[in-house]
């Protein structure tokens, strides 16, 4: 079901377009400040930490932990789980669990990353791991 | 400085309409100023100060030209559905500052006769508009922490629409009259896991205005004397990834302020108006503005402790969101408004909260899951 789904294509910005090109090469990129150490998602050009503009680019393992879900019942594309992964280097973001029993979903259980077409460049999603 | 008892709520009115086809959002934007102004019995030339949200056609200035005012402070602060608890605290600054004596505050549209316009995205559209936020699956990720974390309830959140239904069944303008149980909540279809329909509040047209003014104009005028004495605001966002924490609001910071600024702590509180998009959304507030400890929000609500007359903390008495109204998916205003009607002792006789000279007014805006603000509003019948 989720497969027919058709996803936005990222207008993408010149701030994030280094994530976008790494997509398209199946590459995770998070940011980690080079000042503090902190790793955050979704990427920005100064730490939103301790504001220091070391950033970096980092490819992320794509290995994440379930914190929350939430089961959509009500759509005309059929039902889709948002959820909340927390990422092996540390970041929590939101996302949707694909391509697996969705009434299965647990908070804590691994998942790992996968993508999903657009026009433009792809979009992570997650899985059952 | 402070704005403790600087500004007083002089005028109140909420629309009536929950269904409103035949009128235009700015029409009920004049409609609820009209009523506002009425009540407080002064007249349109009297305000000098106007303050509207993202709700308002075009802004601060369309409207100001609309409704034929003339006014020295402008202030159009956008915080969801918490912008008018927001709004409260900003008049009563510009009242304490001398920017202006008389404001007025309005919220209208509607949402239950067509789609509302979209927000403007933020940076992180990108990275998270695909995925089909909402509102439901927001707040419902809120609530699965909450169960996962704290052992909370479908039951236990069923209970506060159960008591915002008992209110609701004395509201004749409220959209659901009909008592509920537990039963009929937690039978009521899925929407979001955890959250079913009746989890959720009404989608209604309307609106509603209040006026602020100074304690002079206040006592000049022939109303109840209603001040507000304390007021927070915050916000709180997934900010960047960083321990990621569901299951409390803003609410953690904008309660404290509001209640040091007031000088009065949660216990006495005689009636609480706390924004109820949601169960979830009332019982992570009652937690975090100190109601009950993080994590027993369940156990608070359960057994008809919100309802008037029966539970030790009455809520929402004019049935709240979850059961009267919610116009423009915006509860910060009509949160206020039945407080004031409390404090005033114009609560329906069946819902009225005996000696009630103390009150809260709380709401969030945004996504409760995602990125939200909070407003508290304390506020004292002198």
């Amino acid at each position: 079901m989720a497969d027919s789904k058709k996803y936005p294509a990222p207008a993408t910005n010149p701030e994030t377009a280094p994530f976008w090109e790494a997509a398209k090469a199946g590459k995770f990129m998070i940011k980690r400040c080079t000042a503090c150490g902190e790793a955050h998602y979704f990427p920005r050009s100064i730490c939103p930490f301790c504001f220091s503009d070391k950033t970096v680019w980092e490819e992320s393992s794509g290995e994440a932990t379930v914190y929350s879900y939430s089961l959509m019942r009500k759509s005309p594309t059929g039902p889709y789980a948002i959820a909340y992964v927390t990422l092996k280097e540390g970041p929590s973001l939101q996302t949707n669990i694909v391509d697996c029993d969705l009434e299965k979903i647990k908070i804590g259980q691994k998942v790992k990353l996968v993508w999903k077409p657009t026009d433009g460049a792809p979009l992570p999603f997650f899985t059952a791991a | 400085m402070t704005i403790k008892g600087k500004a007083y709520i002089a005028g109140i009115y909420e629309h009536p309409t929950r269904h409103a086809p035949d009128k235009s959002t700015a029409q009920l934007h004049a409609e609820v100023a009209k009523g506002a102004i009425e009540d407080a019995g002064l007249t349109k030339a009297d305000i000098d100060g106007y303050f509207c949200a993202g709700d308002a056609p075009g802004g601060a200035w369309p409207m100001v030209d609309y409704l034929g005012l003339k006014v020295r402070h402008v202030d159009s602060t956008e915080t969801g559905g918490c912008s008018y608890l927001i709004h409260l605290g900003h008049a009563a600054e510009a009242i304490a500052a001398g920017k202006c004596s008389i404001a007025l505050v309005t919220l209208a549209g509607k949402p239950r006769t067509g789609p509302m316009p979209a927000r403007a995205a933020g940076a992180e559209a990108d990275f998270e508009a695909a995925y089909g936020a909402t509102t439901h699956n927001a707040y419902g990720m809120c609530a699965m922490r909450h169960m996962h974390d704290y052992g909370t309830t479908s039951e236990q959140l069923a209970w506060i629409k159960v008591a915002a239904s008992h209110h609701a069944q004395y509201n004749p303008h409220a959209m659901l009259k009909e008592v509920v149980t537990v039963e009929d909540v937690i039978n009521s279809p899925m929407i979001s896991d955890p959250l079913h329909r009746l989890d959720c509040c009404v989608v209604t047209d309307g609106g509603g205005a209040m006026i602020v003014t100074t304690p002079e104009i206040a006592k000049s005028l022939k109303k109840p004397l209603v001040r507000l004495i304390g007021h927070g605001e915050a916000m709180k966002g997934p900010r960047g990834g960083k321990d990621l924490d569901l299951t409390y609001s803003a609410g953690v910071w904008s309660g404290p302020r509001a209640f040091e600024e007031a000088g009065v702590t949660p216990k006495d509180i005689k009636y609480a108006s706390i924004y109820d998009s949601f169960t979830i959304t009332v019982l992570m507030q009652l937690e975090d503005l100190g109601f009950c400890k993080k994590g027993e929000g369940g156990k608070f609500v359960a057994d008809g402790n919100l309802i008037s007359g029966v539970g030790k903390l009455p809520f929402n008495t004019d049935g709240g969101g979850l059961c009267s109204n919610h116009p423009v998916n915006r509860g910060g205003m009509t949160k206020i408004l039945e407080a004031v009607r409390q404090l005033r002792g114009e609560a329906h006789p069946k819902v009225q909260v005996q000696n009630c000279d103390l009150a809260i007014a709380h709401g969030t805006g945004g996504l409760l899951g995602v990125r939200h603000a909070a407003s508290t509003c304390i506020l004292e019948r002198v």
